[in-house]
């Protein structure tokens, strides 16, 4: 991670600032947390509308097409299997079954295009060269995000072609001689778009949109909150090199045919542990928690099976407030023995405060599959 | 009304302090979503944290600006945290001490030499 050095800037830092963002370094970026409009009303504002996200901290990597092979030992996932113009979700996995990083990966006509998280960018690309030929990072290029119930329709008008795609395809798609690497996929659990689009596009690009007045831009701050309600697991919290996949609730991303019994069984970082996780049920399990007051439970609260127990069943991983249920939400990591009805017990400044499970996602999700 | 560096200000009638934050420090905090007030009739140390602040980005804490005893809350905080946006400096109040010498507050800004403070 970076630290010591001053954060970059974004492609698109200019017409934040003049959209009155407020910046916070973030993953050795500065990024805008927020707009006029405020946290709250930028998370309700992307559930109504839509939300403009700029993501250009993330990175974008390229492979051959050949790679797939080579990318499956890295990841749980099938890869092979991947259509042309579609795109999944998956992990890099450790030898302990924990996370390096979550990340999407895309099969595009003439490359796989993966994007993965900023603050293990590096990491990844290294990991990346130690095990796979023509790793290519790819420069110069923003990464936008459109998300909510009216992003479809708020995008269709600058670029048709955005109507007639369905939940997790990935297409190349030109926009006024620029070529958009467009998939219908985000991370508020609202339908909407990711779309790596080249510089010097992006400011057309994004101006375009926000002149819509179904578009409003959105802060990082908006993006946790939206994220965490759509039961979205952060990685570096709810997800990590100590967290498996299973444990995290991801176990869906790992395909049947690299479980056991599956054509292309294990063959990944921790394939013993994880699919063992998967026959025989992990040790700990991810969940969702509604502490019953107001007070937020956040990351790093301990949890206990009653109120006066003096050994944690796990910890709060990620939490906060909810702006569309209106009340505090949380995720949590608790012993898998701990029965799903059990009342919990955060711990909150030295008070055990109650909390419910509850299932996942807190607010439903609106894609278009 | 006189303020503090931690951005608080504090209002005497008597040898009753009210005390709540800026309007400064409410904007920077975004919206707030909780807010815990201290036990009537606790006795507080100047620096004691007596107030946790959530918004919906983080957890934030006030200090006791003095010592004294606290002697009303603003219950209202509970049901309406949203208070310490829409009026700080009124309707958004944290909560009262009662101090033995009220001159203790010469020391605090003035309001022209917070403005400064929050400017520089």
């Amino acid at each position: 991670m970076d630290g010591a050095t001053d954060p970059k800037n974004l492609p698109l830092a200019a017409l934040h600032a003049e959209l009155g963002a407020k910046f916070v370094p973030f993953a050795g970026w500065s990024m805008p947390v927020q707009y006029a409009r405020g946290v709250m009303g930028e998370h309700q504002w992307t559930r109504e509308n839509a939300g403009l996200f700029d993501v250009s901290h993330m990175g974008q990597v390229r492979l051959p097409l050949g790679a797939d092979t080579a990318l499956e030992t890295l990841v749980p996932v099938d890869v092979i299997g991947l259509a042309e113009g579609r795109q999944r979700y998956a992990m890099f996995t450790n030898d302990a079954g924990g996370v390096l990083d979550d990340l999407m990966i895309a099969r595009h006509a003439d490359a796989l295009f993966l994007v993965v998280n900023a603050a293990c960018h590096a990491e990844d690309v290294a990991h990346l060269h130690a095990h796979i030929e023509g790793v290519e990072e790819v420069s110069g290029r923003a990464l936008l995000a459109l998300q909510g119930p009216k992003a479809a329709e708020a995008l269709a008008t600058i670029l048709p072609a955005a109507r007639d795609m369905r939940f997790m395809d990935s297409h190349v798609v030109d926009w006024n001689g620029a070529a958009l690497w467009i998939s219908r996929s985000g991370y508020t659990g609202e339908d909407g778009f990711e779309i790596s689009i080249p510089d010097e596009a992006a400011e057309p690009f994004a101006r375009s949109l926000l002149s819509d007045d179904r578009v409003e831009p959105i802060g990082l701050g908006a993006r946790d909150a939206l994220r965490m309600e759509a039961g979205l697991p952060l990685y570096g919290q709810d997800m990590s090199e100590t967290i498996s996949p299973v444990e995290a609730g991801q176990a869906w991303a790992i395909g049947k045919i690299r479980r056991t019994g599956g054509d292309r069984a294990g063959g990944f970082p921790g394939a013993d542990t994880i699919l063992d996780q998967l026959t025989n049920g992990a040790p700990r399990r991810r969940v969702g928690l509604k502490p019953e007051g107001r007070a937020p439970m956040r990351d790093g609260v301990e949890l206990y099976d009653s109120a006066d127990a003096t050994d944690p069943i796990g910890h709060v991983t990620s939490g906060g407030f909810g702006p569309t249920v209106g009340h505090p939400i949380a995720l949590g990591l608790i012993d898998a023995s701990v029965p799903k009805d059990a009342p919990l017990y955060g711990d909150v400044r030295g008070k055990r405060l109650p909390v419910t499970q509850t299932t996942l996602p807190f607010t439903p999700h609106g894609y278009k599959r | 009304m006189k303020f503090t560096e931690d951005h608080e200000w504090l209002s005497a009638d008597g040898n009753t302090i009210t005390v709540g934050i800026t309007p400064h420090a409410s904007e920077q905090l975004g919206d707030v979503v909780f807010v815990e007030l201290p036990e009537l009739e606790t006795q507080v140390a100047k620096g004691d944290e007596i107030v946790v602040i959530e918004s919906v980005k983080a957890a934030s804490d006030i200090t006791a600006p003095i010592d004294g005893e606290i002697v009303a809350v603003n219950d209202t905080l509970a049901d309406n945290p949203a208070l310490v946006n829409e009026d700080p400096t009124g309707e958004g109040w944290f909560f009262k001490l009662r101090v033995d010498d009220p001159a203790a507050l010469d020391e605090f800004m003035t309001e022209d030499e917070y403005k400064d403070h929050i400017g520089g």
